[in-house]
């Protein structure tokens, strides 16, 4: 018989003190049942003693300290697992919300997952292919691989999760392909976004939602990416596809984990966030990778709106230092009307080098791909300058890297949401842009490259 | 045998500790996690706990194993990946699979396989700690020294060449009168550093055959250096280069707190990769600590002392040692969970008031010294760590209490990454104190104007940002021609020879004499330009030279020809430049 206690002593915010208890151990699963029959669960944050201070994973109204119970169920929080978890919409928590009916579990999973021995991890090196040039090209994308969106407030990070999630295809490759999609505290309109945006395109029946949406309990938030990523081990590694899993918005993560952690009066870090932000966010992101042996993968793309645009923000920030590059969204591009307003200086895919070139992509695309940065790089400073100084302070060469810089912007970045670029596709964009510079310019693609590729002008 | 009564994350409290001593190491729970005492009040002792802590509880049993945190060291560390307390992940991956469960117990050192011991004393010597027994070739590149250990010193009474494994005996010392036994592995606690004669000051450059490294910024064996910089700046790209190209002996290599796709890929890679003074695999002389971001905390913390313990061992060998450590901010931010949750009272931004102490006590273990041994043995450890500074803001407290105790100082520079130019190393914000030890070494072994060149660059480099300024503000006719030219040549500094593609064939290793020449090229191409703007040259034309585009593409040159490469195109630069002023030479 279950051990039920009616000694909560105190409730704050989202922490709950139950004294007396014996047997409880840390990072149990409890439940709260409130007089009226309310079940609630929580889990054990920490035990001293005799008191077990627990965090409650939804909202603490109608919780009466005398007469409520609290039970503890020997295990951490876990989720049923199974293939037909695919085409169906789960809460937060993970119970089913689409009013069918419970999985019929395959497996019960610990939502923290173990962490993945880095033995055992395969390097990502496949090339993923997202239709997208700014990601393609310039940005690759590879299987395995957590790519988060740096985004801010109002800007179409929907729009491009959602072209990649339904254009990602490996060249040659298999459909082995599932998406895992966490909104945690997201708004219903967004929410609905992806989900019509899904079942426009026929998506759905390969996807598993599970929605946090803004009106939830923020604590219950805590949970949802884990829980989803619990679901995505277990297509992955237990039935061997191919998923790809978006989280969004890791931001409202972040806010409920800063909740509990001042509830509990912590030492706060930076702009009070938790000490400990850094390894939080890090257990759930490096759950992303390829096994050796394993035909399954999990490619990760969180979102994350960057309060004020501000990257050196903790939660960029130290998500930039776990994952294995960025994509930045950038107001400026925006406001010009270029969709996708990708800013490709800054982003980066740090597993590029090794999903691009011969037999993988083209031989080209890394030197190309170095060359269209620096250029556009240049090609901006001209601009810069230009504005300052008028353009007759431009040397000739500056003039046609500023032309480059516009025209690159234009044909190479803004493609639009519905238009799916085949590698070979953004290749030969990229490859007729620099035909702007002079051909002497070229000096990071290898000669018999320009030899090989520049394409044919009329001069 | 104590009892828990507290379980806060991977702090534990258990009471009925009176037997324990500070930092022993015990065992928690059912499954035996390992765990480190860090504090104790009366018979109640506060536990780091190096491996996830769900589901223990009050009353779970605490023992004590009487020993502080120790490594195993012997044949059989090299080419091994470790978790942050020297548990070899690859024996995890044999028992537990994918994942790396609770309560895994395997030897550090494999006690099954057999090493072929080649004696280098005979019965009746007297030996004294540090002094060699023999060898083993544990690598094709590794000659692994048995040495007599620590605190253990007396006459030879019995050895052998021949087969063993690390736990038989292979020798037999009287010690006062007590015989005692030896085998080829011995033990050392990780937080104690291991003793040496004496330090020296280290007077000889880690080659790294990165141009901006070797040339601008030199680190000396036995140094010490950081490498800061914001995410996406390229720190793990600098930091495996060092790994693979610096000249040292053994390289041990720290993922501590950073990704696991890392760590795989230097595991893939490095076995792929030749070492250019060995032609052997780098994997060869590589020993691997992997704590990785989502692997305990706690264990994190640990994994630093246990990498410099490790390299102290093969120092003591003799060898030059490289310990290369990715990041020291995940692993201060280690330090300011358990502080946290310790409730100690926090000194700037919540990291304990202890921080800068600890990174000094790392750091300085590195060093060049007299060994430990009745004869004269030199070896060093050559320490370099990367901080990952928050918004990559220098003014906070790891990148600042790293800046007071290393001596070289690599800062990455995103404005320049943006720009694609690798490796982001700002010229301007770096140094080495090492400059002035090590232009002799430099001069006399490489050319006798090397250090001379490099002051030149680096004005050069100085001069280029001050005039840039100018240009920003009132464009760039209006710099005189001398001024052009310092912009030009400035230029080519930066774009033929600074940057170096870390994944090019042959860019990613750039020898000595090669760096040299190269930069001589571009110096003399400023002699020679100036020289012929004042007999009226025609500026433009002196920048667009033919030849110039030709040397921007030399780094695509192949080792064997670049020296001809060089020679013809230094020629062509020259005789280009005198046609401009109609004369000859």
């Amino acid at each position: 018989m279950m051990k039920e206690y009616r000694t909560i002593q105190e409730v704050a915010g989202p922490l709950m003190l139950v004294r007396d208890v014996e047997g409880v151990t840390y990072n149990e699963l409890g439940e709260i049942e409130l007089p009226n029959g309310t079940r609630r669960r929580c889990k054990v944050l920490e035990v001293n003693g005799s008191d077990a201070l627990v965090q409650l994973f939804e909202s603490a109204a109608g919780i009466n300290l005398r007469d409520s119970k609290v039970r503890f169920f020997g295990r951490s929080l876990e989720l049923a697992v199974s293939q037909d978890m695919l085409g169906r919409v789960f809460d937060g928590l993970g119970n089913p919300s689409d009013g069918g009916p419970d999985i019929l579990p395959d497996a019960r999973r610990d939502i923290n997952g173990l962490p993945m021995n880095p033995a055992a991890r395969d390097y990502p090196n496949e090339f993923i292919q997202t239709g997208v040039s700014s990601i393609d090209g310039l940005n690759t994308l590879v299987r395995g691989q957590k790519l988060p969106i740096f985004s801010g407030s109002g800007l179409p990070h929907a729009n491009l999760a959602a072209q990649i999630a339904r254009q990602a295809k490996v060249l040659g490759g298999e459909s082995n392909f599932a998406v895992v999609f966490a909104a945690i505290g997201i708004t219903f309109e967004e929410a609905e976004f992806f989900i019509s945006d899904f079942r426009r395109t026929g998506a759905i029946d390969r996807t598993v939602l599970f929605i946090n949406l803004a009106s939830d309990p923020a604590i219950e938030r805590i949970a949802t990416p884990r829980v989803a990523l619990t679901a995505a081990e277990y297509l992955a590694f237990d039935k061997g596809m191919h998923v790809l899993t978006i989280l969004t918005d890791i931001t409202n993560y972040a806010e409920a984990l800063r909740e509990v952690s001042a509830a509990r009066k912590e030492v706060p870090g930076r702009r009070g966030y938790p000490g400990y932000l850094y390894t939080d966010l890090a257990t759930m992101y490096e759950r992303a990778g390829r096994r050796i042996g394993n035909a399954g993968s999990i490619t990760m793309i969180p979102i994350l709106s960057m309060p004020e645009d501000d990257k050196t923000h903790p939660i960029p920030d130290l998500t930039g230092y776990i994952t294995e590059g960025q994509i930045i969204l950038s107001r400026e591009l925006y406001r010009k009307n270029l969709q996708p307003p990708v800013d490709v200086l800054p982003s980066l895919s740090r597993l590029k080098d090794k999903g691009i070139g011969k037999g993988k992509t083209r031989e080209d695309h890394a030197n190309t791909m170095n060359q269209l940065f620096a250029s556009y790089a240049r090609g901006k400073e001209c601009k810069e300058l230009m504005t300052i100084l008028g353009e007759a302070a431009l040397t000739d060469v500056d003039k046609k890297y500023a032309k480059f810089a516009d025209e690159f912007e234009r044909r190479y970045v803004s493609q639009g949401y519905e238009e799916n670029r085949s590698i070979d596709d953004t290749l030969r964009i990229g490859w007729e842009l620099l035909t702007i510079l002079p051909k002497a310019e070229l000096k990071r693609i290898k000669p018999e490259f320009v030899e090989k590729y520049y394409p044919d002008t009329e001069e | 045998m104590g009892k828990i009564v507290k379980v806060s994350g991977p702090l534990v409290v258990a009471d009925g500790l009176a037997d324990a001593n500070m930092f022993d190491v015990v065992r928690v729970g059912s499954q035996r996690l390992i765990g480190e005492i860090i504090e104790m009040r009366g018979d109640k002792a506060s536990i780091q706990v190096y491996e996830e802590t769900s589901g223990l509880g009050p009353g779970d049993e605490v023992a004590t194993t009487g020993a502080p945190l120790s490594v195993e060291l012997g044949p059989g560390l090299i080419e091994m990946i470790y978790d942050g307390i020297q548990r070899p992940l690859e024996a995890i991956k044999a028992v537990a699979g994918d994942v790396i469960d609770r309560g895994i117990e395997v030897p550090s050192i494999s006690r099954e396989r057999t090493w072929e011991f080649q004696a280098k004393v005979a019965v009746g010597d007297t030996v004294q700690a540090g002094d060699l027994l023999g060898t083993v070739q544990e690598t094709v590149v590794v000659e692994h020294r048995i040495l007599v250990p620590n605190g253990v010193g007396g006459v030879v009474k019995k050895i052998g060449s021949g087969s063993f494994t690390v736990a038989e005996t292979i020798c037999v010392l009287e010690v006062n009168g007590v015989e005692t036994p030896l085998t080829m592995m011995q033990k050392w606690p990780v937080r104690v550093g291991r003793p040496y004669k004496e330090k020296i000051p280290p007077n000889v450059p880690m080659l790294t055959g990165q141009r901006t490294i070797d040339t601008l910024f030199p680190i000396a064996k036995g140094g010490t250096a950081a490498v800061p910089g914001p995410f996406g700046s390229g720190k793990t790209v600098v930091q495996h280069q060092l790994a693979k190209w610096s000249d040292v002996d053994i390289v041990v290599y720290i993922g501590c707190g950073e990704r696991g796709n890392e760590m795989t890929d230097v595991l893939r890679e490095f076995p792929e990769i030749k070492d250019p003074r060995t032609g052997e695999s780098l994997m060869k002389r590589t020993v691997l600590i992997a704590n990785t971001s989502d692997m305990p905390v706690a264990a994190r913390e640990a994994s630093i002392y246990t990498g410099i313990t490790i390299a102290e061992y093969f120092r003591d060998m003799g060898y030059d040692v490289a310990v290369i450590a990715d990041s020291t901010s995940r692993w201060a931010e280690a330090l300011r969970e358990m502080s946290g949750r310790l409730e100690e009272m926090p000194g700037e931004e919540g990291y304990p008031a202890y921080l800068a102490s600890r990174m000094a006590q790392f750091y300085e273990r590195a060093g060049r010294v007299y060994t430990n041994n009745s004869g004269e043995r030199i070896g060093s450890v050559t320490a370099v760590g990367a901080v990952s500074p928050p918004g990559g803001d220098l003014s906070e407290p790891v990148s600042q209490a790293t800046m007071r105790i290393v001596k070289v100082f690599w800062a990455l520079d995103s404005a320049l990454a943006y720009r694609r130019h690798f490796p982001a190393i700002n010229w301007l914000n770096s140094y080495s104190l090492y400059l002035d030890r090590l232009s002799g070494w430099f001069d006399e072994n490489i050319n006798p104007a090397y250090s001379a060149q490099r002051g030149r660059a680096m004005a050069i480099l100085q001069n280029e940002a001050e005039l840039d300024e100018i240009v920003r503000l009132v464009g760039v006719d209006s710099l005189s021609p001398a001024d052009r030219l310092t912009m030009e040549v400035a230029r080519h500094i930066r774009e033929d020879f600074l940057q170096q593609d870390a994944f090019g064939e042959v860019d990613a290793y750039s020898p000595n004499q090669r760096q040299f020449r190269l930069l001589q090229i571009v110096l003399n191409y400023q002699d020679w330009s100036a020289e012929a703007m004042e007999r009226g040259a025609d500026m433009k034309k002196l920048f667009e030279l033919p030849a110039l585009e030709e040397f921007g593409q030399t780094k695509f040159v192949p080792t064997e020809e670049y020296e001809e490469t060089y020679n013809r195109i230094e020629k062509d630069l020259k005789a280009q430049i005198a046609a401009l002023t109609g004369g000859e030479g």
